[in-house]
């Protein structure tokens, strides 16, 4: 297959409220791609469309929001031109989607192997028999011991650990090629979670699948990221591969978001926090969405928003400090 | 399991003890009891003799705890109207009620569970809108209007249907369509929300990111979940039915408890009220003992908290 | 300190007449119920002035007249007469009073009692909390009407007696809501620093529960006052009500049943939909009011 696995091309998502009289940019002119086998971070404080780009993705939106422009190809397809039934056959089955909530994730009324069993039995066809004893090997691939048993068992008799873990065996269940990852790791304990990062791991590189980790969490993302996507307000605002820009980031926001990590032995006494808060999404402020919590603004932040620039090899920022001598990418 | 049914046996037992003890308590404290035990038109020498046979002289408690015996054994005392025991007559009227009520109850569930759904799977168009009126126009009219007016209809103006009495389907129409509307609106509304909160839950969300057809996602997942409410409701309405179907019951002249009830207090027949009162809470609380181990059945989760 | 401020400001909102004008302006204001149900008041109290006729007082020669509109009808008697003669449309005028009075007073008296035990049964918890809430479940597991119909078997039907009698019935739902209420503002800090500063209890629950949960309070009571007004129309159905002759509704839908087969329909329907019209108005009004002001109540 040639050209990466999935491309998003300038894509927009607006919420538009009851009356049409609020129109919030939750997702605005994002570009992105990603290749099989690659790990995209995409990271942003609440409210920066993380979630909302998530679900574009997947066309689950609500049905207050709209994809207004852009493109979501996947192995060469467009997405938004498929119907809803051509769509359903998508989700769960190549591209699936691990929410943040594992409590939440599971019905408590049906059993752990029932859940994990459905999606094999709706996608392939198997009867109840193979599809149970796949769920069963799916329990024991995502390292739950006594798989035999726990599949019997129900969501509220599994630890917050595990019932993540069987969400990730619905979720590979079929054998996906990209699989999403929303915050899959803050409400698990902290013990728990690096386990859990590991066992993440270990199935892309087993599955050769394409992870979307969405998380708010820059530490997570140096460990399990190759590529990092920063989100502000619904815009795309850094984009590059992990090392090069925790080494150099190039937009003020980036730095201020390195910045803000505590580290111990810093000669720094105090905790650098951001100022400011993030802009209501229905009325972003105009020019740079981030303009008013920048240290480095300029006056032509004010007033024009800057487009995607290329800063090296392959890392783009939005931002006007980055604008070379010629013109700006598309 | 086992400790749950314990646990609840438990409450409704001393649920059980307070309704006896208040039934008791109201009847001595409000006036002379012996006017009350004794039929209407008793003279003084009468009302001495009931005094004297129930023990109203003696201390409260020795006498709750005669009352109590009484009522352990079945002996709610005699009809002044009847001349029958009390409990007997009782029993004999039960299930011409039972019979209303769970006519009434399929009604309001047939009516009020699918109606509920289609406007949460609907919101905010026009059937949810459809629904709401419904709703709330259940929820105004008093059962024995609603009552009245269908005689009015069905069988004043167009002959169709019985008035009165008992025997036929077609007597039991009008009055479980009466009894039954109000409940309808209530699990219409209940169904509606609950379904509402399954429908915006995380693993409805989760079974359609897993691709799930639709009608799998509704019918499998949420129909079940928002179903625990209603049901939990519907059975606790069950009893709630045949208490409140004194009005309905009258109305058509179904011969149930509730006429029962009536009669008693047209005719000052006290053994009967007391009873009638006394047994439909017995029932309630019995009702609910069921449907809370009924829930435990239902959802695995309760089973293990007790 | 938030959760203080926006608390008493809600709280304020129902108290201070200036800012309820503003409210007309608010979405979906139920005018319509609003309107409804101050008409019914006023008619309620000025029911002397208003009504042509002595509502319990007949002619017997005029029985069974139907509305004017109807052949038969007269424009004395507008909607028609009675089984003994009465103006039907006197006697639903000052059956306004009745329902007003009797509905108002249980909601009132059933609301004080049960809010200030639910606020004591919150607020003090341990065995004071234990006994309230005992008693409330086995009260609750009395069949109501039942129950009131019991009630009045023994102590006679009056006015003031129902008043009585369904306050007491139906009391309990304020006293668990509020409790419930109680039970998480009695952790917010401006609570805590009137503990700290010394304030008896009985003063904590008077100065700052109480204005908190006011609003439930009023929510909760105007959404069973179609309850209460249901309840008393059954109760006088029965025979159990209000007496005769005064003329409640629920008892001249009694009456009406006697003339229901001969087909005087202005007997059965009209005083039932003054019932309805004015139950239904109470519904949404309170359906109104618990979405715009405790989402906390969007459960009942």
């Amino acid at each position: 297959m040639t050209g990466p696995l999935l491309e998003i091309r300038r894509l927009s998502t607006h919420y538009v409220s009851a009356r049409g009289t609020r129109v919030t940019r939750a997702v605005d002119d994002v570009t992105l791609s990603l290749d099989q086998g690659q790990t995209l971070g995409i990271v942003g404080e609440s409210g920066s469309g993380k979630t909302t780009l998530a679900l574009t993705l997947l066309r689950m939106l609500p049905p207050a929001a709209r994809i207004v422009s852009g493109e979501i190809m996947f192995e060469g397809v467009d997405l938004r031109k498929k119907s809803e039934s051509e769509m359903r056959r998508i989700r769960g089955k190549r591209i699936a989607m691990i929410l943040q909530d594992p409590m939440a994730s599971l019905n408590p009324l049906f059993t752990v192997g029932d859940q994990v069993a459905e999606p094999i039995r709706v996608h392939e066809g198997a009867t109840r028999g193979k599809a149970w004893t796949r769920a069963t090997e799916l329990l024991k691939a995502v390292r739950i011991a006594a798989p035999e048993r726990r599949v019997r068992e129900y969501p509220h008799q599994l630890s917050g650990g595990m019932r993540q873990r069987i969400v990730g065996a619905i979720a590979i269940s079929c054998e996906p090629r990209v699989l999403i990852a929303d915050e899959p790791t803050t409400s698990l304990d902290l013990t728990i979670q690096a386990q859990y990062l590991k066992l993440l791991r270990d199935l892309q590189r087993s599955h050769n699948l394409a992870l979307i980790f969405i998380t708010h969490n820059l530490g997570i993302v140096a460990k399990m990221c190759d590529q990092v996507a920063v989100m502000y307000a619904g815009r795309l605002v850094e984009a590059g591969p992990v090392k090069q820009i925790y080494n150099s980031p190039a937009h003020p926001y980036t730095q201020a978001l390195l910045e803000s990590i505590p580290r111990l032995g810093d000669s720094r006494k105090r905790l650098t926090a951001i100022d400011g808060q993030p802009p209501d999404p229905s009325a972003p402020p105009p020019g740079c969405a981030f303009h008013p919590r920048c240290p480095k603004i300029m006056d032509r932040c004010r007033t024009e928003a800057p487009p995607e620039f290329g800063v090296a090899d392959a890392q783009t920022s939005r931002c006007w400090l980055s604008a070379p001598m010629n013109a700006a990418r598309g | 399991m086992k400790k749950f049914i314990i646990k609840r046996l438990g409450l409704a037992l001393i649920s059980l003890f307070l309704l006896s003890l208040t039934i008791f308590l109201l009847m001595r404290v409000t006036g002379d009891p012996a006017v009350l035990l004794a039929e209407p038109g008793a003279s003084q020498a009468d009302l001495d003799a009931i005094r004297a046979q129930f023990g109203l002289d003696r201390p409260l408690y020795v006498q709750y705890v005669s009352f109590i015996t009484h009522l352990i054994r079945g002996d709610f005392g005699q009809s002044f109207y009847y001349r029958t025991d009390v409990f007997e007559l009782y029993m004999s009227r039960l299930p011409a009620s039972l019979l209303l009520a769970a006519a009434a109850m399929t009604f309001s569930l047939v009516v009020g569970i699918p109606t509920g759904i289609v406007a949460a799977v609907r919101v905010n168009q026009w059937w949810d809108s459809i629904g709401k009126v419904f709703a709330l126009l259940g929820l105004s009219m008093p059962s024995f209007w609603v009552g009245l007016v269908m005689i009015l209809f069905f069988s004043v103006y167009l002959g169709w249907l019985p008035s009165s009495g008992s025997g036929t389907v077609l007597h039991l129409i009008m009055p479980s369509i009466a009894l039954g509307w109000v409940f309808a609106a209530s699990h219409m509304r209940l169904t509606r929300s609950s379904m509402l909160e399954v429908l915006g839950s995380e693993y409805v969300k989760l079974a359609r990111l897993k691709g799930l057809p639709e009608a799998l996602v509704i019918s499998k997942h949420a129909f079940k979940n928002a179903l625990i409410p209603v049901l939990t409701l519907a059975g606790i309405n069950l009893v709630i039915m045949v208490n409140v179907a004194v009005v309905v019951e009258t109305v058509f002249a179904w011969p149930g408890v509730g006429r029962l009830l009536f009669e008693g207090i047209a005719f000052r027949d006290f053994p009967v009220v007391q009873a009638t009162v006394l047994l439909g809470g017995v029932m309630i609380v019995v009702v609910n003992l069921l449907v809370d181990i009924l829930y435990a059945v239902i959802d695995p989760r309760i089973r293990y908290e007790g | 300190m938030n959760g203080s401020a926006a608390n008493s400001r809600s709280a304020s909102v129902i108290l201070t007449l200036p800012s309820r004008l503003a409210f007309i302006r608010m979405e979906g204001f139920p005018l319509v119920p609003i309107a409804i149900l101050t008409g019914i008041l006023l008619v309620a109290i000025f029911a002397n002035v208003i009504a042509p006729h002595n509502p319990e007082v007949g002619v017997l020669g005029d029985r069974f007249r139907p509305p004017a509109w109807q052949a038969n009808g007269t424009v004395d008697h507008l909607l028609g007469t009675d089984h003994l003669g009465r103006d039907v449309l006197s006697r639903l005028i000052f059956g306004a009073r009745i329902s007003v009075i009797v509905g108002l007073m249980v909601v009132i008296v059933a609301g004080a009692v049960g809010t200030g035990l639910g606020i004591i049964s919150g607020y003090m918890g341990r065995w004071i909390d234990q006994v309230i809430m005992r008693l409330t479940d086995a009260w609750l597991a009395l069949p109501a009407l039942t129950f009131a119909i019991f009630l009045a078997a023994i102590i006679g039907p009056s006015a003031t007696n129902i008043i009585i009698i369904l306050a007491l019935v139906y009391w309990t739902r304020y006293a668990r809501v509020i409790r419930g209420e109680v039970l998480s503002i009695r952790e917010r800090d401006f609570v805590r620093l009137a503990v700290v500063a010394g304030c008896s209890k009985w003063k904590i629950m008077r100065k700052h529960i109480l204005p908190n949960v006011i609003n439930s309070a009023i929510v909760l009571a105007t959404l069973q006052l179609g309850q209460v007004i249901i309840a008393e129309a059954a109760l006088s159905f029965l025979g159990v009500g209000v007496p005769p002759p005064q003329p409640a509704w629920g008892l001249m839908l009694a009456d009406g049943k006697k003339g229901l087969m001969a087909g005087y329909w202005w007997l059965t329907v009209l005083p039932g939909s003054c019932i309805m019209l004015m139950v239904l108005s109470a519904n949404l009004l309170g359906d109104w009011l618990r979405v715009k002001f405790d989402p906390q109540l969007r459960q009942l």
